[in-house]
C-alpha cells in the first residue's frame, strides 16, 4: 500500500547515487541512467496519481510511528497531480539536458543534482508535516544553489548571491514560524494542526500565518518579494533555468496553498485579502517587467512571475472554483513555462543571441520553431483553444463569482499584455528581416533530443486544451478535497486508529 | 530564563537583520548566521524550558506525566543547525568564488543581471580563464 507514496521519493534518490557512483566514467552511461531514472519517476508518479484517484488520499506513517507523532506522506489529487506534471517536464528537461549541458557542468555533477533536486520537490509535495516540508525545501534549495552556480560565470556567481540570500532568509522565516507555531499548538503534523489551530487565539494564529505567507511568498515570487527571481532565473544555462522555471516557485505556491486552506482559514477577511491584494499586484508588476525587457528569458522570467498572480488570485478566493482554477493552472503553467525556457534556449542557440535585437529571421531557416514557439507562447497569452485559455477562463470565472471585479479587470489587461509581449518576442526573433544573419541551424547529431522534449509538452499544451474536461474534472475533485479538511484529518489522522497494538521501543505502550 | 532566551533571540534576530542590510557580502553572510542562530533559540524557548524533567517513562507507568522537557524541540533544533552549516559552507564557498570572479565583495557592484538592455554580453563571459582552469583540474583529481 504505501509503496507508491514512497517510489517518487526512492526512485530519484537511488538514481542519485547510481549517478554519482558513474559520474568520471563515459557520459553516454550517466545519459541513459538519468534518462531512465527520469522516466521510471514519471511512472512512479502516474501511479500514485492512478492510486489516489481510485482510493482517495493516501497516507503512510514512516517507520510505522503513528501520527501525530511520527512523519507522515501523504498524497491527495492535489499533490499527487502536481507530482505527474513536475516529472513529466523534468523527464523533458533531462532528455533537453543530455544534448545540450557542456562536458565541464556535466563533470561537476549537473545530473546527480537535478535528481537531489526532484527528491526535494517530490518530497515537498508529498509530506503531511511542516517540520518535513522545512526540511524537503531546504534538500531542494542546496541542490537548486548549486546548480545555479555550477559554472563559474560572472553572471551565475552574481545571480547566485541574491538567489541564495533571499531564499535563505525565507527559510529563517519559515522555520522560526513554524517554531512559535509548535510553541502554541504543540505538534507540527499538518493534520493535527489543523485540529488543533481552530481552539487557539486567532491573534497569535494570523501572525504565524503572515510569517508563513512572507516565506513562501518569498518561494513563491508573489509581489513585494519577487526580486531575487528576475535577477537570477535567467543566468545558468538553458535545462538550469528551464527546470527552476517549471517547478521552485511551484513548490512555494503549493505550500501557501496547502497551509492557506488547511491550516489558516480562521480569518479569510483578513489573510486571504491581503494574498488578493498581492496576487494582483504580482500580475501587474511582473508583466510591466516582462514588457520592459530586450531579451528572451528576462521576459520569460518576469513572465513566472506574473502567472504566479493568477494562482495565488484563485487561493485568495478560497472557494471551490476558485481553487480548481488554481491546480488547473499550476498544471498548464508548469507544462508550458518549461517548454518556453527550452524553445527559448532553442532560439538562443540558432539565433546566436538571447537579445531581441540581434535575433531575427530565424523562422527562414528553422519554420517549425516558430510553430512550436508560437504554441506555449499563445498558450502563456490564454488563447483558445490552449490550456491558457481554459486557465484563465477559470480564474475569472471563479473572480466574478466572488464579487472581485478590480482583480478580474487586473488579469484580463494583464493577459492582453501577456500576449504583448510573446508577440515582441515572436515578431524580433522570428518576423524581422534585419538583424544578424542566423548564425547555425541546429546540428542533425543532437537536434532530436533538444526539439522533442519541446515538441512533446507543446503537444500536452494543446492536449489539455482541446480535452480540457479530464483536467478540469482533476482539478475540481482536487480543490473539493482541498476544502474538505476534514477528509484530510480523518485519512492522516484515522492511520492511528489503525495500528491499535503499537508499542513503544522501551516497553511503554502509545 | 525564558525573558533571557526570548531577549538573547531578539538580539540576535537584530543584528542579523542589521548586517544583512550592509554593503558586504561577507557581512551578509554573518548575518545569515546570526538570523539562523536567533532562529535556534527561538524554537528553544517556544518548546518550553523546563528543567530537570527528562521524558523518561517510570517503569510502573506508561506515559510521561507533564511538565517534561519536550525533547522534540532540541530535534528539531538539531536538525536545522545540520542544514543550516550545509548551507553556510555552501555560502562561504560561493562568496569566495564571487570574490575570485569580480574582485570585489561589494554588493553594489553586482548589478549586472538586473540591468535593462547592454550588459549581458559581459555577464555571460567567463571569468578569469586560468582560474577556471586550474580550479576544474583540482575538482578532478
Amino acid at each position: 500500500m504505501g509503496l507508491t507514496l514512497v517510489l517518487p521519493l526512492l526512485i530519484p534518490l537511488v538514481t542519485t547515487l547510481v549517478l554519482f557512483a558513474v559520474r568520471q566514467r563515459r557520459r553516454v552511461i550517466s545519459h541513459g541512467i538519468a534518462i531512465i531514472g527520469a522516466t521510471l519517476t514519471l511512472l512512479a508518479a502516474a501511479v500514485l496519481l492512478a492510486d489516489v484517484w481510485t482510493h482517495g488520499i493516501r497516507v503512510i506513517a514512516i517507520g510505522r510511528w503513528p501520527p501525530p507523532y511520527g512523519i507522515v506522506l501523504v498524497a491527495d489529487l492535489f499533490s499527487s497531480a502536481l507530482l505527474v506534471v513536475s516529472q513529466l517536464v523534468s523527464w523533458a528537461t533531462v532528455v533537453y539536458a543530455t544534448a545540450w549541458m557542456d562536458p565541464d557542468r556535466e563533470r561537476a555533477g549537473f545530473y546527480p543534482l537535478v535528481f537531489v533536486l526532484l527528491v526535494g520537490v517530490n518530497g515537498a509535495f508529498l509530506t503531511g508535516d511542516l517540520f518535513n516540508l522545512y526540511v524537503w525545501f531546504e534538500v531542494m534549495l542546496m541542490a537548486s544553489f548549486v546548480l545555479l552556480v555550477l559554472g563559474v560565470e560572472r553572471g551565475e556567481v552574481e545571480g547566485g548571491i541574491k538567489y541564495v540570500s533571499l531564499n535563505l532568509l525565507a527559510s529563517t522565516f519559515f522555520l522560526s514560524a513554524a517554531g512559535i507555531l509548535y510553541g502554541i499548538a504543540g505538534t507540527l503534523n499538518l493534520a493535527d494542526l489543523s485540529v488543533v489551530l481552530p481552539r487557539l487565539d486567532p491573534g497569535i494564529v494570523t501572525v504565524i500565518a503572515m510569517l508563513f505567507a512572507v516565506a513562501f511568498g518569498i518561494k513563491a515570487a508573489v509581489f513585494p518579494l519577487f526580486f531575487w527571481l528576475p535577477a537570477s532565473y535567467h543566468t545558468p544555462p538553458v535545462p538550469v533555468s528551464a527546470l527552476f522555471a517549471g517547478l521552485l516557485t511551484k513548490v512555494g505556491v503549493y505550500a501557501l496553498i496547502r497551509v492557506f486552506t488547511l491550516l489558516f482559514v480562521h480569518d479569510p477577511g483578513w489573510t486571504h485579502r491581503i494574498l488578493l491584494v498581492c496576487a494582483a499586484s504580482t500580475m501587474v508588476t511582473g508583466v510591466l517587467g516582462a514588457l520592459a525587457q530586450q531579451e528572451v528569458r528576462r521576459i520569460l522570467s518576469f513572465h513566472i512571475v506574473s502567472q504566479i498572480g493568477y494562482m495565488i488570485f484563485g487561493l485568495a478566493l478560497l472557494t471551490p472554483l476558485g481553487l480548481s482554477s488554481s491546480v488547473y493552472y499550476l498544471i498548464h503553467h508548469i507544462v508550458v513555462k518549461t517548454n518556453l525556457f527550452l524553445i527559448g534556449g532553442l532560439v538562443e542557440r540558432t539565433g546566436g543571441s538571447s537579445r531581441l535585437a540581434n535575433l531575427g529571421g530565424l523562422d527562414r531557416i528553422h519554420p517549425w520553431l516558430g510553430l512550436i514557439f508560437l504554441i506555449p507562447a499563445l498558450s502563456l497569452a490564454g488563447i483558445p483553444p490552449l490550456s491558457g485559455f481554459f486557465a484563465k477562463l477559470l480564474v475569472i470565472r471563479a473572480g466574478f463569482a466572488a464579487g472581485t471585479y478590480c482583480a478580474v479587470a487586473v488579469a484580463i489587461v494583464v493577459s492582453l499584455l501577456t500576449l504583448l509581449s510573446m508577440l515582441k518576442i515572436w515578431n524580433e526573433a522570428f518576423w524581422k528581416e534585419e538583424g544578424h544573419a542566423p548564425s547555425s541551424s541546429l546540428q542533425a547529431k543532437h537536434s532530436l533530443r533538444l526539439v522533442l522534449p519541446s515538441v512533446l509538452l507543446a503537444l500536452v499544451t494543446i492536449l489539455i486544451g482541446i480535452a480540457a474536461e479530464p483536467v478540469l474534472t482533476l482539478s475540481t475533485e482536487a480543490a473539493e478535497q482541498l476544502l474538505d479538511n476534514q477528509a484530510y484529518r480523518d485519512a492522516v489522522l484515522g492511520a492511528r486508529s489503525a495500528q491499535v497494538a503499537y508499542t513503544f521501543p522501551g516497553g511503554g505502550h502509545a | 530564563m525564558e525573558i533571557l532566551f526570548a531577549l538573547m533571540a531578539g538580539l540576535l534576530y537584530g543584528c542579523g537583520l542589521y548586517l544583512l542590510l550592509r554593503r558586504s557580502i561577507v557581512k551578509v553572510v554573518v548575518g545569515l548566521i546570526l538570523l539562523g542562530n536567533g532562529t535556534n533559540l527561538l524554537i528553544f524557548t517556544a518548546g518550553g524550558l523546563i528543567r530537570g524533567r527528562p521524558p523518561l517513562v517510570p517503569p510502573d507507568a506508561t506515559s510521561v506525566s507533564p511538565p517534561y522537557a519536550d525533547p522534540l524541540p532540541q530535534a528539531l533544533i538539531l536538525t536545522a543547525i545540520v542544514i543550516s552549516f550545509g548551507v553556510l559552507v555552501f555560502a562561504v564557498a560561493l562568496v569566495y568564488r564571487t570574490y575570485r570572479a569580480l574582485s570585489t565583495d561589494d554588493l553594489d557592484a553586482l548589478i549586472t543581471t538586473d540591468r535593462l538592455g547592454e550588459v549581458p554580453e559581459a555577464a555571460h563571459a567567463p571569468m578569469i580563464p586560468a582560474v577556471v582552469a586550474s580550479e576544474t583540474n583540482r575538482e578532478e583529481g
